[in-house]
């Protein structure tokens, strides 16, 4: 029987409570009866997933209280297997619904987790405009260069010369440079890791998670199955020891440094961590001040 | 339950289409509109984003796009809001995606479309009625929503809350079509006290977590509704899902979800139709109209009635679901029907299907931009007279 197929059952059986010897140490935060997930075998995103899960730990946020909400892609998927409160939403458009969400309930910590072509293509407007207004929601967008779910088209985000199957001749577009993006539209909260840096990862993910105010995390993940397999990278594995010799962790990076280049090395770390007023506090301080007793702070 | 005095501004107001609206959202509870700026409809939000800071927890967000509007309403009501969004033409073709995840995650919500003349950016402040179809039809994928069309300020009000009302009891996104003419139109609109005011509660579910299937239909095929942060940790997708909300990709649970969306609509339909009927019983000819042009139709009648054609009309109030049962029943009774509206044939077309051949179905219609002249309405009236004998 499979590792999975075991876990299942483990999760499934009467006999598995808090006691069980077969309980397993994610069960309170996936829903182990949609195992097995879609993802395929050295993708990045279960890694972030389980760091996102640590994470969580960390904070020790009332797991009733965490909404996860995604868009659509690979990534878009995380939110159906996360044991919280789950929005799976429409092609780009997690922010905004995630933005709804806050505002009508701040005492939700609602995280964004999606991918490259979804938040940063698609989403692209959603994304610097809820980064300006400083929402106080999480953004993790883990980029793998492609658009994998529907086969390996060229992104947003696709390194120059990769060769996908729109852009069989290699890309010549410029991609985003997302730490360079986010903190230029007011990101409070800016870092990039990859799905080598598991600890670097998931005190990202705690140190966004307490800020408030909108934090953006982005992970580069390998996508074996199509991006790594059409540069000739090798399996993932093979990735994770690229990342290994050409990730250089900086602390002083500034983020018009981080530009990816498909087999040079790439700056990762922490870029931007300031204090800026969510748009909450804004409004609450701004009608304070304009309509003072007639306002009452607005609170959800 | 009774309106929340907090959001109704009782008393007698001369406002146009589109504050009555807003007035209307604010007494049927609704607590977070996002908006995007589009003539005819900008007045609405603008009286929004005056009135929220001083009602009780409201709050207005002028997103980026319609897109993001149209969506963010739904995560507001995923975290207990009442919550609608405002647009016309163009914003109203970019809201059809969320239009359709509102349907599939059955989400209740409300969508204003001030109608003005199109296609594209087609006429921005003059009216128009042909976005009835795209209000029914207009997201991919097929399911049924709820359409209402007010005819003056003071029925906005009063829509605008039935509107609100009916999103909660079929957990159903609902179209609320005015025109450029009803939402810019000033009229005595009065505010009744809020113990007047009858609101339709969310239908939340009172069964625990484990025990509560969040996609599992009532008897009256609308299952019970939860909220994020109350513990249930329940996934909602707009992929076909199954009783629990997750994703299933099959032909079986596909027919079980989508047909159930189709029917809880199709099935509550006598439930849900409203019109409003006048001189019928002994007319030859039926005006089928609503939104402005219904009263520009009553002057039409007038004439027609003046020249000896005994004319009456039907009212939509509520245009989709179409009461096409009684528009069978008076072209059965052998009642040509003049279908008076602002486009080259949206209900028109509807209205000849249901007359199944029992009378002469004639369309009055116009591309938009002005109301209908008068006299080209009673030429269509004598047409149908003619027709019919």
């Amino acid at each position: 029987m499979s590792v999975i197929k075991e876990l299942q059952k483990a999760s499934l059986s009467p006999a598995a409570g808090l006691t069980s010897p077969e309980k397993h140490p994610m069960d309170d935060f996936l829903r182990m009866d949609r195992m097995p997930h879609i993802w395929c075998s050295t993708c990045g995103i279960g890694v972030s997933v389980n760091c996102f899960a640590k994470a969580l730990e960390k904070c020790a946020y009332p797991l009733d209280d965490v909404v996860v909400v995604s868009g659509i892609g690979c990534t878009g998927r995380v939110a159906g297997y996360v044991k919280v409160d789950s929005f799976h939403t429409t092609h780009g458009r997690a922010i905004p619904f995630a933005t709804g969400l806050k505002l009508a309930n701040p005492k939700l910590k609602v995280i964004v987790f999606s991918g490259d072509g979804d938040i940063i293509a698609i989403g692209g407007n959603h994304f610097i405009n809820a980064a300006r207004r400083n929402i106080d929601i999480t953004v993790i967008c883990l980029n793998n260069f492609n658009y994998a779910m529907t086969g390996g088209q060229v992104a947003a985000t696709t390194p120059a010369d990769s060769i996908l199957s729109t852009s069989p001749y290699g890309n010549f577009e410029t991609p985003f440079n997302l730490p360079f993006l986010a903190e230029s539209v007011g990101a409070v909260y800016v870092a990039r890791w990859t799905s080598l840096h598991v600890y670097n990862q998931t005190n990202a993910m705690v140190e966004a998670m307490q800020k408030p105010g909108f934090s953006f995390i982005e992970i580069v993940a390998p996508c074996p199955t199509i991006f790594e397999r059409q540069q000739k990278m090798g399996d993932g594995l093979d990735r994770l020891r690229w990342y290994c010799e050409n990730s250089e962790i900086r602390t002083d990076a500034g983020t018009k440094e981080a530009d990816i280049r498909l087999r040079d090395k790439m700056i990762v770390g922490k870029f931007v961590d300031v204090e800026r007023p969510t748009y909450l506090d804004a409004m609450n301080a701004h009608y304070q001040e304009h309509l003072g007793s007639k306002y009452k702070v607005y609170e959800g | 339950m009774k309106a929340d005095p907090k959001g109704v501004l009782t008393g007698s107001h001369y406002i146009d289409g589109d504050f009555a609206c807003c007035e209307g959202a604010l007494a049927a509870g609704c607590r977070f509109i996002a908006g995007y700026p589009i003539t005819p409809s900008t007045e609405v939000v603008e009286r929004f984003a005056r009135r929220a800071p001083l009602v009780d927890r409201a709050l207005f967000i002028q997103m980026e796009d319609e897109l993001a509007a149209s969506i963010a309403i739904q995560g507001a009501v995923w975290a207990g809001k009442k919550a609608m969004t405002v647009t016309s033409g163009p914003g109203f073709s970019l809201m059809m995606e969320h239009i359709g995840l509102a349907a599939m995650t059955e989400t209740p919500c409300v969508f204003v479309d001030v109608q003005r003349g199109g296609p594209s950016t087609g006429l921005p402040t003059l009216p128009g009625q042909a976005d009835m179809m795209q209000a029914r039809w207009g997201s991919h994928g097929d399911y049924e929503i709820i359409a209402l069309s007010p005819n003056s300020p003071q029925e906005t009000f009063n829509l605008t809350i039935d509107a609100f009302n009916l999103a909660e009891q079929y957990r159903v996104p609902v179209m609320l079509m005015m025109d450029e003419c009803v939402g810019h139109m000033m009229e005595r609109v009065v505010i009744p006290p809020a113990e007047q005011i009858e609101i339709t509660p969310r239908r939340f579910t009172k069964l625990p977590p484990g025990e509560y299937l969040p996609f599992k239909p009532a008897e009256d095929l609308v299952p019970e509704m939860f909220k994020a942060g109350d513990g249930y940790r329940l996934h909602v997708t707009g992929l076909t899902h199954d009783f629990r909300g997750y994703p299933a990709m099959s032909p079986e649970v596909q027919e079980q979800l989508v047909h159930r969306l189709v029917n809880k609509i199709r099935l509550n339909a006598p439930k849900i139709w409203r019109y409003e009927e006048t001189g019928v019983e002994d007319a030859d000819v039926v005006i089928v109209t609503y939104g402005i042009t219904s009263r520009v139709a009553v002057e039409a009648i007038d004439l027609a009635r003046k020249k000896g054609i005994k004319v009456g009309m039907l009212r939509l109030i509520v245009v989709w679901p179409f009461p096409e049962e009684r528009i069978f029943e008076l072209a059965s009774r052998g009642k040509a029907v003049v279908v008076a509206e602002m486009n080259y044939g949206q209900v028109f077309f509807e209205a000849d299907r249901a007359a199944r051949g029992k009378a002469p179905v004639i369309l009055a219609g116009h591309g938009g931009g002005t109301v209908h002249n008068i006299e080209d309405i009673v030429k269509k009236i004598e047409e149908a007279h003619r027709c019919r004998s």
